[in-house]
C-alpha cells in the first residue's frame, strides 16, 4: 500500500472526498439558483457532503451587496430545501458567501470575480478548484465561458477548474456545435459538465441498475424477444407560467430532445466495460448513431385545446398568457424511432410526451413478442397477452411485469397479472434531489451523468430534421383536449397491431 | 365511506408463535382492505403497500421496553419494515404478543403509503434459550434480519444467530472495552456488525480522509507522529476504535494502550517509526462518541478537528520556517445526527457491507490487549 499515490483512508467510506472547492453560480439570483442549487447546497452541508473547504460566490445582474444576498438565499432554503434547515448550518454555509453584482459581458465583473477567488485561495492557505455554475439564460453561456477565458480564470496553477453549463445546450444542431466550439475553444472537454438533471435522478440510474445487474432480462433484450418500446413523459399540468420560455421550445426541445433520448439510449445502450463516464457515454453515442431521424409521417406533432383535467376546467395552449394566438408550437410530440444495429434492427420505439395531459407518468413499457402457440386459448378467456414490462420513472418508481394466469375455475381461462415491484418498498434511503447528485459529480470530477459534446451533437443529428420539416408544416399540427390522452391521430404512426398504453 | 386510514392492531395472551405469525397476516390484508377498499378513496390518497426491507429483532428488558420502543419510533424513515421485539421478563411462563401494521405516512394523489409492522412479544427468561423456534415464523422470508440486544442480551443473540445476518450493537454499552472489543471481533466472526460506536466515528473517518486527501497533505499520511483523541467520558471505545481505523488504513502495528489516571496513552509502529497515541476523556461532553481529534506529522503540521456550530471546527497548523507558523480555522458543516439518528444509521447499515470495520477491530484488539 502506497499512501503517496493513493489516500487509503478512502477505503470503505460511502461518502468520498470532494477537493476543495469556490463554487460560484453565475444567475444567482434566479429561478434555478433559488429553487434547486441552493437548497442543493444546504443539503449537502447538512450531510456532510461538501468539500471540507467550500466557498460560494454568487453572480447576477442585480446590484444587491453580499449581505443582502445572504437573506435572500436564507429564504430561497427556507423555503424549498427537502428538510428543515439547520439554523446553525446554514449559518455555516452561508457566513462566507460572496455576491459580485455584474453583467455578464463586463470585464469588471470578471475582475472582481478573480480578486474574490484570489481572497478565498488566501484564506484558505492553499489554491482551491474552482466550479463555475452557467445558471443563465442560454444567450449567455458563450459569454461567461469567454470572458472567463479572457479573465484567465478557466485555469488555477495545479487545481482543477470545471464548468457545469444548463440546458438548452442550443436549439439545433447548428447551435450546439457553435457552442460546444467556443465552450471548447476555452475548457477542454473534461473540464466542461453539460447537466441534464433527468441523468440526476436515482430512477434515471435505476435504468442502468435493472438492465444491467440482473440476468434474468439480458438475454431478452433484443428484436428476437421485444416487439416494441413505448417511452412516454406526459403531464396533467399545461406549460403554467412558462410560455415565454415554452413558445419558443415546444415539446420536442423541451423533452424529447434531451430527457427522453436520454432514455432510449439508457434502456438500448450495450453493457460498458465499466462505468466509467466516457465507458458510458460511448455506448450511448452509438446508440444515438444508430438512431435514423424519422420521416415526418413517423411523427405526430398537436396542441392541448380546452378541457378538463382532473374535474377541472383548464383553458387551452393558445388561450394561455403569453401565447401568440397564432403560435404553431406542439405542446405533445409522438415519435416512431428505429435502432439500425444488430440488437435493435425492426423494433420500433415509440416516444410521446405532452402537456395537459391525463396523469402525470415517465414510463418504458417494453412489450415482449407473444407466445407462438396459444395452447390455453378457451372461450371465455381475455386470452395470453404478450408480456409487459413497465419501468416506471414517477410517479411511483417501480417495475411491473404482465403475466398470464389462470382464471380459478374448471376450465383453463387466462387472463393477464400485474407483477408489481415498487422501489420505495424496498429501501429505506431518501432519495436526494437530482441537483445534490450532479453538484458533487461535478466537484469530484465525475462525468458520467452529465452529457458529452458529441453525445449532444448526436442528439441533435436526431431532431434537426424534424425541426425543419415541423416549421414546414409536415406533418400538420394537430390538437387534443386537455385532460386526455392526446390527439386521436398519435396512433397513425404505429405498425399494424401496436397501440399506445393508456396513460 | 371514507377509508380508515389507521393502524391495525391484534393482541393475544398466552399464545403461539404460529398464531402471532397468522394474525400479521390476517392484519395485512385487513389492513389492505381498509385503507384500498374504497377505490375512488385511494385514488385520491393513494394506495397502501406493505415495505419489504429488513426484519429487526430486538431483545430488551421488558420494564425498559417502552424505551426501546421510543428509540426506535425515532428514528424516522430508517425503521425497519418488520420490527420483532421481543420484551424478557424474568419468571414469565407464558407468550403475550401485541402485532401492529403501521402506515408509514399518508399517501398523496397518485403515489402509495408504505405500511411496516411492528410485533412485541413479551416472553419469559426460560424462553430465551429457544428464541429462535419463537423469532423464526415472526420474520419475514427472504428479507435480511438484524439482531439487537440493547440490553445485553448475549444469550439470545447466541440463539437467534442463524437466523441472522447482521448484528447492531454499540460497544459504548461495555462497560470494559477490552470486553466491547472482543464481544464485536466474536460477533464478527458470525455475522456482519453494524456497531453503533463506530458509526459515531463516521464524520470524523470522513473529515480525516478529506483533510488528506489534496495531494501535499496526503504525502504527510505515514509522517504521521501524533493522535490525540477526545470522547466521552464513556465513550473510550469509540476512540479505540477510531484508533484501530487509522492503523488498520495505514498499516501501522499498535502497541497496548496504558492508563495514566484516566488518560490511555500508547504507540504505534510504523514502517518509518512511531505514532504517539492518546485517548483523553472530555468531561463536558454531554453527548456520546468523540469530542475532537488532533494528528501531528514530523514536519511540525497540526490538524484538529473538534465539535463546533454547525459542523466541526477545524484548525491547521502549517509551519513556515524561522518558528514561524500559518494557523487557520474554517468550519467543515454538517449538522450532528443524534442518538436517533445514529440508531437509524445503525438500521440503515444492515443493508450495506464496510469492509474496513472488521480490520479496525483487530487493530483495536492489539491497543487493548
Amino acid at each position: 500500500m502506497t499512501a503517496i499515490d493513493e489516500n487509503p483512508l478512502v477505503k470503505g467510506l460511502e461518502r468520498l472526498p470532494v477537493g476543495p472547492t469556490t463554487m460560484t453560480i453565475f444567475g444567482a439570483t434566479g429561478d434555478l439558483a433559488r429553487r434547486k442549487l441552493l437548497p442543493a447546497l444546504y443539503n449537502l452541508a447538512h450531510e456532510g457532503a461538501l468539500p471540507e473547504v467550500f466557498n460560494l460566490i454568487g453572480v447576477s445582474r442585480g446590484d444587491e451587496d453580499s449581505e443582502q444576498f445572504r437573506a435572500w438565499a436564507r429564504e430561497a432554503i427556507i423555503e424549498f430545501s427537502r428538510r428543515t434547515p439547520d439554523p446553525r448550518v446554514l449559518d455555516a454555509l452561508l457566513g462566507g458567501v460572496r455576491y459580485i453584482a455584474g453583467t455578464f459581458d463586463d470585464p469588471e465583473t470578471y475582475r472582481k470575480l478573480g480578486e474574490e477567488l484570489a481572497a478565498f485561495d488566501a484564506i484558505s492557505d492553499d489554491p482551491l478548484n474552482r466550479l463555475f455554475y452557467l445558471s443563465t439564460a442560454p444567450q449567455f453561456f458563450p459569454v461567461i465561458i469567454e470572458a472567463i477565458g479572457e479573465a484567465g480564470l478557466n485555469t488555477h496553477d495545479d487545481c482543477e477548474v470545471r464548468v457545469v453549463i444548463e440546458k438548452p445546450f442550443g436549439t439545433n444542431g447548428e447551435e450546439a456545435r457553435e457552442l460546444n466550439r467556443r465552450v471548447l475553444s476555452v475548457f477542454d472537454e473534461h473540464q466542461v459538465f453539460r447537466i441534464d438533471h433527468y441523468l440526476g435522478k436515482e430512477t434515471v440510474q435505476n435504468v442502468m441498475a435493472f438492465r444491467f445487474a440482473n440476468g434474468l432480462f439480458e438475454p431478452l433484450w433484443n428484436r428476437n424477444y421485444i416487439d416494441r418500446v413505448e417511452i412516454t413523459a406526459a403531464e396533467e399540468v399545461g406549460i403554467g407560467t412558462r410560455a415565454g420560455y415554452y413558445d419558443q421550445a415546444g415539446a420536442l426541445r423541451d423533452l424529447v430532445q434531451n430527457h427522453m433520448l436520454q432514455l432510449l439510449c439508457l434502456l438500448a445502450m450495450e453493457p460498458p466495460v465499466t462505468f466509467s463516464a466516457d465507458e458510458v457515454r460511448d455506448e450511448k453515442v452509438k446508440v444515438l448513431r444508430a438512431v435514423q431521424p424519422p420521416p415526418p409521417e413517423a411523427t405526430v406533432r398537436a396542441q392541448y385545446t380546452a378541457g378538463t383535467v382532473g374535474g377541472e376546467e383548464v383553458k387551452g395552449y393558445l388561450e394561455e398568457d403569453g401565447v401568440p394566438p397564432d403560435s404553431q408550437t406542439e405542446t405533445y410530440a409522438a415519435l416512431r424511432l428505429e435502432i439500425d444495429n444488430w440488437r435493435w434492427n425492426g423494433v420500433p420505439f415509440y416516444l410521446r410526451t405532452g402537456k395537459a395531459l391525463a396523469r402525470k407518468v415517465t414510463e418504458i413499457a417494453v412489450i415482449l413478442k407473444p407466445v407462438p402457440h396459444l395452447a390455453f386459448q378457451e372461450e371465455g378467456s381475455i386470452g395470453v397477452r404478450p408480456n409487459q414490462l413497465v419501468l416506471t420513472m414517477q410517479p411511483n418508481e417501480g417495475v411491473s411485469l404482465s403475466l398470464g394466469a389462470k382464471i380459478p375455475g374448471t376450465r383453463m381461462r387466462i387472463r393477464p397479472v400485474q407483477m408489481e415491484f415498487l422501489y420505495g418498498t424496498a429501501f429505506m434511503s431518501q432519495s436526494p434531489e437530482a441537483y445534490e447528485r450532479l453538484i458533487t459529480d461535478a466537484m469530484r470530477g465525475d462525468a458520467t451523468l452529465f452529457t458529452r459534446n458529441d453525445e449532444v451533437e448526436a442528439q441533435w443529428r436526431v431532431i434537426d430534421p424534424l425541426l425543419s420539416a415541423w416549421a414546414e408544416g409536415k406533418p400538420e399540427l394537430d390538437t387534443y383536449p386537455a385532460g386526455s390522452q392526446g390527439p386521436s391521430t398519435a396512433s397513425r404512426i404505429m405498425e399494424p397491431g401496436d397501440e399506445w398504453r393508456a396513460i | 365511506m371514507s377509508p380508515d386510514r389507521g393502524d391495525t392492531t391484534w393482541f393475544a395472551r398466552d399464545t403461539k408463535p404460529t398464531k402471532v405469525e397468522e394474525a400479521l397476516r390476517h392484519l395485512l390484508v385487513e389492513q389492505r382492505r381498509a385503507y384500498n377498499g374504497d377505490e375512488d378513496a385511494a385514488d385520491e390518497v393513494g394506495m397502501a403497500v406493505p415495505a419489504r426491507v429488513l426484519n429487526l429483532v430486538a431483545v430488551v428488558d421488558r420494564q425498559w421496553r417502552g424505551e426501546i420502543e421510543n428509540r426506535l419510533e425515532r428514528v424516522g424513515r430508517y425503521h425497519a419494515s418488520r420490527t420483532v421485539l421481543c420484551a424478557v421478563e424474568p419468571g414469565r411462563r407464558t407468550i403475550d404478543a401485541r402485532a401492529t401494521v403501521i402506515v408509514d405516512a399518508q399517501g398523496r394523489a397518485g403515489e402509495f403509503a408504505t405500511t411496516h409492522e411492528h410485533v412485541v412479544v413479551d416472553i419469559g427468561t426460560e424462553h430465551v434459550k429457544h428464541l429462535d423456534s419463537i423469532v423464526d415464523p415472526l420474520v419475514v422470508t427472504d428479507l435480511p434480519t438484524m439482531l439487537w440486544a440493547p440490553h445485553g442480551h448475549n444469550e439470545a443473540i447466541d440463539a437467534l444467530l442463524p437466523l441472522a445476518q447482521a448484528v447492531l450493537l454499540d460497544s459504548v454499552d461495555e462497560p470494559d472495552i477490552e470486553d466491547a472489543i472482543g464481544r464485536a471481533r466474536a460477533l464478527s466472526e458470525r455475522a456482519y456488525v453494524v456497531d453503533l460506536a463506530w458509526l459515531r466515528s463516521t464524520p470524523w473517518r470522513e473529515r480525516i480522509a478529506a483533510s488528506f486527501s489534496p495531494s501535499r497533505y496526503r504525502l504527510q499520511l505515514p509522517t504521521i507522529s501524533s493522535v490525540e483523541i477526545r470522547h466521552h467520558p464513556e465513550s473510550a471505545v469509540a476512540g479505540v476504535l477510531l484508533l484501530g481505523w487509522l492503523a488498520s488504513r495505514l498499516g501501522w502495528t499498535p502497541g497496548a494502550l496504558a492508563a495514566r489516571r484516566d488518560v490511555l496513552e500508547g504507540r504505534a509502529r510504523t514502517r518509518k517509526g512511531e505514532v504517539r497515541l492518546t485517548l483523553k476523556p472530555a468531561p463536558d461532553q454531554s453527548v456520546r462518541g468523540l469530542e475532537g481529534l488532533t494528528i501531528e506529522t514530523a514536519s511540525g503540521m497540526k490538524l484538529s478537528l473538534d465539535r463546533g456550530e454547525g459542523g466541526l471546527r477545524a484548525r491547521r497548523i502549517t509551519p513556515t520556517g524561522r518558528g514561524s507558523a500559518n494557523d487557520r480555522t474554517w468550519t467543515v458543516m454538517g449538522a450532528s445526527r443524534g442518538e436517533s439518528g445514529i440508531l437509524g444509521e445503525g438500521i440503515r447499515q444492515a443493508l450495506l457491507r464496510d469492509g474496513t470495520y472488521a480490520p479496525a477491530l483487530d487493530s483495536a484488539a492489539g491497543l487493548v490487549s
